[in-house]
């Protein structure tokens, strides 16, 4: 019982202080996870960084399950996932209770008309680091993807299933070829 | 009834919200705001917003404040917060699953050839789907959704863009154009 309290504590931790999304906690979980408890090794943190982003979900919430698991099996991924979700399921709860009585007020309204662009910024600036690591045709791609999003209004799931198709496709034709 | 859609919709975020956060907008973009109608295009925006300057993943943050405010419409603060934790537990259901099941048998998985495969494939249509989350709020469908106004906006956008570059925290960049939204539009 000590340990899931100890692996909820953590994780709730990391929630509460990881702002802006999945990398920025990496740093938080390699302190906390590594450096103070010495929950998994080292060699293993590089593995769980490529798994949590492999998986579908948060970031944060794949790196706190594969620790809880690793740490306490079942009960502890859930006490992890628990610790990871609870603090910003509450302050997201309390913002969205009182949002609705606060929206009219003409402050608030020009600070998100202020945020909105900037937020959009915020969106874009990744993308420029990210498209540096792929290739012209890749990069085609990538834009023909965003255009059928956007335009067309085709579903993102249609359009991940078939890039997971193509690679899984290629991939294996290449295997094929490599065999004598 | 609405309680299943909100539950079935944040599974299916959760189950393809490959390459984290930003990519995630797109579907759950297209969920809430394209096929459901819960938030307007500038709601969702100012949840983005919101979840830049509180603690937490966007997808979770998303899934609470849309959980509520879907569950809310039925008119009672209750049923809002069945709603959050509804949509909060549904789109963490499919990471926690696949996650176990991945922590068991992560040698075999990782040089598998179908998995590298698939991990290559997705790898631009994230990138695209990152893309058209930010066009889709630059252009939106519906009138009223706009998030540039004006030349302030796109003045802003610029800041903020520049600052990114610059490695300028991006809680900072939210909070100083929340300030210049004030000092510009009141």
């Amino acid at each position: 019982m000590k340990k899931l309290w100890e692996i909820f504590w953590s994780f709730s931790k990391i929630g509460l202080f990881t702002f802006g999304g999945g990398y920025a906690m990496i740093p938080l979980i390699q302190q906390e996870v590594l450096d103070r408890r010495r929950w998994i090794p080292e060699s293993e943190f590089l593995d769980l960084l490529t798994l949590a982003q492999s998986v579908p979900g948060p970031i944060a919430v794949n790196t706190a399950v594969f620790v809880g698991y690793k740490r306490a099996g079942l009960r502890g991924a859930a006490a992890s996932l628990l610790g990871v979700v609870i603090p910003s399921f509450t302050i997201i709860l309390l913002i969205a209770v009182c949002f609705a009585g606060i929206r009219q007020n003409p402050y608030v309204d020009a600070a998100f008309k202020g945020m909105r662009p900037a937020v959009v910024a915020l969106i874009i600036a990744p993308l420029i680091f990210l498209a540096r690591g792929l290739n012209r045709a890749m990069v085609g791609v990538a834009v023909v993807v965003a255009g059928l999003i956007w335009w067309l209004n085709l579903s993102p799931v249609l359009i991940l299933a078939a890039g997971a198709a193509a690679g899984i496709a290629w991939e294996l034709s290449l295997a094929k070829r490599h065999k004598p | 009834m609405i309680f299943l859609q909100l539950f079935l919709s944040y599974l299916k975020i959760g189950f393809f919200g490959f390459g984290g956060g930003y990519a995630m907008l797109s579907l759950i973009q297209n969920e809430v705001v394209v096929q459901h109608g819960w938030i307007t295009g500038a709601e969702f925006a100012d949840i983005v917003a919101v979840s830049q300057i509180t603690p937490g993943p966007i997808a979770i943050n998303s899934a609470t404040y849309v959980g509520y405010t879907v569950g809310a419409q039925g008119g009672s603060v209750l049923f809002g917060i069945l709603g959050s934790i509804i949509a909060t537990f549904a789109v963490c259901l499919p990471s926690m699953t696949l996650m176990i099941l991945v922590a068991r048998s992560i040698a075999r998985l990782r040089n598998h050839p179908a998995v590298r495969g698939a991990m290559r494939g997705l790898r631009p249509v994230v990138i695209g789907m990152i893309g058209s989350a930010a066009l889709l709020l630059i252009f939106p469908r519906n009138t009223g959704d706009e998030s540039f106004i004006d030349l302030w906006s796109w003045l802003l956008f610029g800041g903020v863009l520049a600052g990114s570059w610059f490695k300028v925290n991006p809680i900072l960049l939210i909070v100083l154009s929340a300030a210049a939204g004030v000092v510009i539009y009141i």
